[in-house]
């Protein structure tokens, strides 16, 4: 159980408005993952769940019952932090059961409880070792550990990849979502990646400026953005985004994916010069210098021999672009 | 070309310390040579060492035999540790709910707890004293640890606070989040993290307190309650000083202050190589 229910949630840091108003609801056992630039209060929202932060307006609820004012140790709940924050004077052990003897568990449960945690994190040879003589991955599997320990009802993830390498954050993402399906547990991960958002989210819940911008299944932002905003955030490399004017078409702004973006050599809607390449082996990212458009991205799948400063024709595959009007909303229809 | 100018450079500044630590010695330096010399020789050759001729014990002898010298060096050692205990007890606890809590009025409160840095305590003395008097506190040692407590906290705080808001955020929280009370989030995350700052507080509260002649005078000058420093003072005469004496009981006071020193000194090592947060 763990289902998460926030109802016109306000933050405000004196006279600024961090978080203007959020409903959401987080079903239980659902993968939710905020996205974000820095700074729109995706991490703020989460310590108001979490019950670090006090709520100014609004009411969060866990299964139904109201926790604003309930401290953050019985809401039971469980956090995963950028920084791992380790108890720096605990071994990895004390570290997990913490929570536990806090909470006045015998000695027996909390070791099963450790063991247990360990074992799915394969964590059993470290348990006696101290937060200093591990490295940054061993470090946030114990952090995720003792979060398991607890068996919360929600899980919150504060940018837990942030802080290890590329290859490291792919191991761990994955490890994150076969726990996920392991536990059955709600998760809130918050992330400013989309790529993570991506991968491990259920539902994805769009901030923009303490707003949500959108909310739903990655496949259903990622194909269907209610705004430029959500459509430029989701995806990557980044949507190109043409002006309507000089298109000669009725909408403000026209949307197009990279790869649905076609490049030839003798004709096409939209005349430029290739300014660079990237051969990445399975795909090729040529940018493309437009005038009256500025350099947009077109993605081929394989390698491709494009030279720069040769001139190119690019056309929009109109089935698959997206149309905005000047505030940038979503013209539909 | 690299590695001469560095080695240039740190000649220089192996060199400069170098002075400074035999200027900054060369006081305690004369005063622990006197002290085992007769009166004689420490008038006739003052830097010479002491030698089979001129050796002589006397002046630790005076000591020992005039007034209670081991008295009056638990009190200051009383004085001093009740001091320092209370300047970095209180100290930390403001500067963690300076840096820690968001409430009306924490800056202003902030600076007005540094405000004592600035205004000498000994402006003070005269209220000081009537309050003394008037609570019954004139000849104890209480009454010096209060005010030396006093006299501490404002760096103490000041120092501390600086250095707490660099602890972790996440660290705190997840202490939070696992139900530790904040007493205990203090205690066990923070201020072992906060050590090398401790240190440095300790050792620039503790000697001016050790060394301190005005406070024990006025308000503590009676025999049971004197400390090191004013017990010396009964050598020096108006027209006659037992330097001897003096400089014994001088030598006999650098001991105890620098045990203290080289504890947290050990302290501020261990703190500064021990282990990151991340």
């Amino acid at each position: 159980m763990g289902a998460l229910t926030l109802t016109a949630v306000t933050k405000s840091f004196g006279k600024t408005d961090v978080i203007k108003g959020v409903d959401l609801t987080v079903a239980d056992g659902e993968f939710c993952v905020f996205v974000g630039p820095s700074g729109c209060g995706k991490s703020t929202l989460l310590r108001m769940i979490a019950g670090l932060e006090d709520v100014s307006d609004g009411e969060v609820a866990i299964d139904g019952v109201r926790v604003n004012e309930t401290a953050p140790a019985k809401r039971e709940i469980a956090m995963v932090f950028q920084s791992y924050a380790l108890y720096p004077h605990l071994t990895v052990r004390d570290n997990m059961g913490l929570a536990l003897k806090q909470a006045g568990e015998s000695r027996a449960a909390i070791g099963e409880s450790v063991n247990k945690a360990a074992g799915m994190l394969s964590l059993d040879a470290l348990l006696d070792r101290r937060p200093a003589e591990l490295s940054g991955g061993q470090r946030q599997r114990v952090a995720i550990g003792r979060a398991i320990v607890r068996t919360p009802k929600i899980f919150l993830f504060d940018e837990p990849l942030s802080n290890l390498d590329a290859a490291l954050r792919v191991a761990t993402r994955i490890e994150i979502a076969k726990l996920h399906r392991d536990l059955k547990a709600t998760m809130i991960y918050v992330t400013h990646d989309q790529v993570e958002a991506m991968t491990l989210a259920d539902k994805i819940v769009v901030l923009r400026a303490g707003r949500v911008e959108q909310v739903g299944k990655p496949m259903e932002l990622y194909n269907n953005p209610a705004n430029t905003f959500v459509a430029g955030f989701i995806g990557s490399p980044q949507m190109n985004m043409l002006s309507g004017a000089a298109l000669g078409i009725k909408a403000h702004t026209l949307g197009i994916r990279p790869e649905h973006l076609a490049i030839s050599r003798d004709k096409g809607d939209l005349a430029g010069r290739v300014s660079h390449v990237e051969k990445l082996g399975g795909e090729t990212l040529v940018y493309v210098q437009v005038d009256g458009q500025g350099l947009l991205t077109v993605r081929l799948l394989g390698e491709y021999d494009w030279q720069v400063d040769e001139p190119v024709h690019l056309t929009p595959d109109q089935t698959r672009a997206f149309l905005f009007d000047a505030d940038g909303l979503r013209i539909r229809g | 070309m690299q590695a001469r100018s560095s080695t240039g450079r740190t000649f220089a500044a192996h060199a400069v310390l170098i002075t400074w630590t035999l200027i900054a010695l060369f006081p305690v330096f004369v005063i622990v040579v006197n002290s085992f010399k007769s009166r004689k020789a420490i008038f006739a050759d003052p830097l010479s060492l002491p030698l089979p001729s001129n050796f002589d014990m006397v002046g630790y002898a005076t000591v020992m035999h005039q007034g209670d010298f081991f008295q009056y060096f638990l009190n200051s050692m009383i004085v001093t540790v009740g001091s320092l205990f209370c300047v970095l007890l209180f100290g930390a606890m403001a500067a963690f709910a300076l840096s820690e809590y968001r409430f009306k009025g924490n800056t202003l409160l902030g600076l007005y707890l540094a405000l004592g840095i600035m205004i000498p305590i000994r402006l003070g003395t005269v209220a000081i004293l009537q309050m003394m008097v008037a609570s019954g506190l004139v000849n104890t040692r209480t009454a010096l640890v209060l005010v030396y407590s006093a006299q501490g906290l404002p760096l103490a705080v000041f120092i501390l606070a600086e250095f707490m808001r660099t602890v972790s955020d996440d660290l705190k929280n997840a202490g939070r989040i696992d139900g530790l009370s904040e007493y205990t989030i203090f205690f066990r995350l923070v201020l072992p993290l906060v050590r090398p700052a401790m240190a440095t507080v300790a050792v620039f509260t503790m000697i001016p307190i050790w060394n301190d002649l005005w406070f024990p005078l006025i308000l503590a000058p009676g025999e049971e309650v004197k400390t090191i420093t004013l017990g010396s003072q009964v050598f020096i005469g108006q027209f006659v000083t037992d330097w001897n004496a003096v400089l014994a009981a001088l030598s006999l006071a650098i001991l105890p202050v620098l045990i203290l020193y080289l504890l947290f000194s050990r302290q501020l090592i261990r703190g500064i190589t021990a282990g990151a947060v991340k």
